[in-house]
């Protein structure tokens, strides 16, 4: 049996070495608070302050630019309320998205269209590509915020975030983007691009949970979610949690000097995984071809269901997941795969596969048979597949 | 871990799974766009389950519990076959997750859909309050 193989760093990832170092560090020798007048408290701000420059360094920001959070649904949830509210200030309450966002994005606009604000979520196409003519067809008069993500979470397709945030900076409009997936794994700069905000994660880059940050462009009016203290500028109180930031910052700054190297070995490791996933029948690429991240390869095998061919491969030695309705938590398949435009019962058949750098040749050649012949399996005791074989029903892959 | 030892093996390993050529009753519940089918084949010797089979789309626990229900009512009367309930294969399970007791409700319905299709087909009556008539969508009557 090989080596367990860890095909899920969309989900998370393993916390690296330099970012446990860090946070030793600020755990042992920095733990006073960085509040704190005395010695040791302006010691614990020192190490805040590096960690704030270090990651502003990252994406091309001031450190002044910086606010850190509790992680990715925090920053997302800071932007998009902090837009909204600046927006309604000025008679301005339309907001525009897109339909496969993160929850984090999408149940903030569903709680804001409670308070009276009209939202727009852009369809995202078969490919799962949104533009910035989509983008610009949507806009309004009262438009307050356009909030596109980088990455997609689940399918890996890259958004033209520099076109889209031209065109808001153009129209005046604050351009918010949950970066999660891209921060630490593409080159991304913040005053390039034309982003007024943008949210980020420190689990996705070997940085450790409950740490994240949102930059604010100077001058974008941004107000706190958490009351009770001066941290953070007046704009997230709660003492600072030190360690996870200085881990974040340390897993930032080496994700981004092997960045181009994970790209080259994370694209060589994506194509073979779509030559050889693609060979299974009836199986099919969710995503655009080539706008897609080197990481997430997304498929879905026509007769079978997600949960069961996540099982079978835990036990083949593969931690991967699915937009399956039984892994989602819900009812219904992945937001993201409907979205696209998918039948239910073709996205109750999908896999994510998100490998690290770090995966072999002989891994990954495991994982395609594997996929291969587990999805073999589970046709073969499928009274959908069985119907699909027998002309009963159409196949729509 | 998400399902008991129990579920996880006749997951692994299901019982009297497959197509059956030959069957004397054919029972399909459940729809793909919620996520989960089975249908349960019979065969019936002198008003027993002689053989039964299944083949089943959905999760681990839609295949585990058809698996198991295919398991107590092999070789059993049909009246008796008919009071199997969907806690019973839950019990025998050693449990499943509150979110997946829709999965033991659908192998109990398949069983009943497998024997009305025998008796409809040898024109047996029988009180059809008994039996589950088939046409309830099991996806909505759970996912609602």
């Amino acid at each position: 049996m090989p080596r367990y193989i860890y095909a899920d760093n969309a989900a998370t990832t393993r916390t690296g070495e330099a970012a446990k170092a860090a946070m030793l560090h600020a755990m042992e020798q920095q733990w006073g608070n960085p509040s704190s007048l005395y010695t040791l408290g302006q010691y614990a701000k020192e190490g805040l302050e590096a960690a704030r420059t270090a990651v502003a360094a990252v994406i091309g920001a001031d450190a002044k630019e910086i606010i850190f959070t509790s992680g990715g649904s925090e920053a997302d949830n800071q932007a998009i309320r902090s837009a909204a509210y600046a927006g309604a200030k000025k008679g301005k309450k339309h907001l525009i998205s897109t339909a496969f966002e993160h929850h984090a994005v999408l149940h903030t606009l569903q709680t804001l269209e409670k308070e009276g604000f009209a939202v727009t979520l852009l369809d995202v196409h078969e490919n799962g590509v949104v533009t910035a003519e989509d983008v610009a067809a949507a806009l309004r008069p009262d438009t307050a915020l356009v909030s596109v993500m980088a990455v997609n979470n689940e399918i890996g397709t890259v958004m033209p975030i520099e076109a889209i945030g031209s065109l808001c900076r153009e129209r005046g409009v604050v351009f918010h983007t949950d970066a999660v997936q891209a921060v630490g794994h593409m080159p991304l700069d913040v005053h390039a691009m034309k982003i007024d905000m943008l949210s980020a994660s420190a689990h996705k880059f070997g940085g450790p949970r409950g740490a994240g940050f949102l930059y604010v462009r100077r001058g974008v009016p941004v107000q706190p979610l958490i009351a009770g203290g001066a941290q953070e500028r007046n704009l997230r109180a709660g003492t600072e949690n030190l360690p996870a930031i200085a881990g974040m910052a340390a897993a930032l700054q080496q994700a981004a000097e092997g960045m181009v190297a994970e790209a080259a070995r994370l694209t060589a490791v994506r194509e073979r995984l779509i030559a050889g996933l693609s060979a299974i029948p009836h199986s099919r690429l969710n995503g655009d071809r080539q706008q897609r991240n080197p990481g997430t390869v997304n498929f879905c095998f026509e007769g079978i269901e997600g949960e069961s061919l996540l099982l079978l491969l835990d036990a083949a030695g593969i931690a991967a997941s699915s937009g399956s309705a039984c892994t989602s938590g819900s009812l219904d398949p992945s937001h993201v795969l409907l979205a696209l435009g998918l039948p239910h019962e073709v996205a109750h058949g999908s896999l994510r596969l998100s490998p690290s750098a770090e995966i072999t040749d002989d891994e990954v050649e495991h994982i395609i048979d594997s996929v291969g012949a587990i999805v073999a399996r589970l046709r073969a005791m499928s009274p959908v597949w069985d119907a699909l074989e027998n002309g009963e029903r159409p196949h729509l892959i | 871990m998400l399902y008991s030892e129990k579920v996880m093996d006749h997951f692994q390993n299901p019982r009297n799974v497959g197509k059956m050529e030959d069957a004397d009753g054919i029972g399909e519940v459940g729809n793909a766009r919620c996520g989960d089918i089975m249908r349960m084949y019979i065969k019936v010797r002198e008003g027993c389950i002689a053989d039964v089979s299944f083949i089943t789309f959905g999760c681990g626990s839609a295949i585990a519990t058809s698996s198991m229900a295919t398991e107590m009512i092999k070789g059993k009367p049909l009246e008796e076959a008919l009071t199997l309930s969907n806690k019973a294969v839950v019990e025998a399970l050693d449990g499943l997750p509150a979110n997946k007791i829709h999965c033991s409700v659908l192998a109990e319905q398949a069983v009943k859909a497998a024997i009305k299709d025998y008796y409809d087909k040898n024109g047996i009556p029988y009180d059809r309050e008994l039996l589950c008539t088939g046409d309830c969508d099991a996806c909505h009557m759970h996912h609602e």
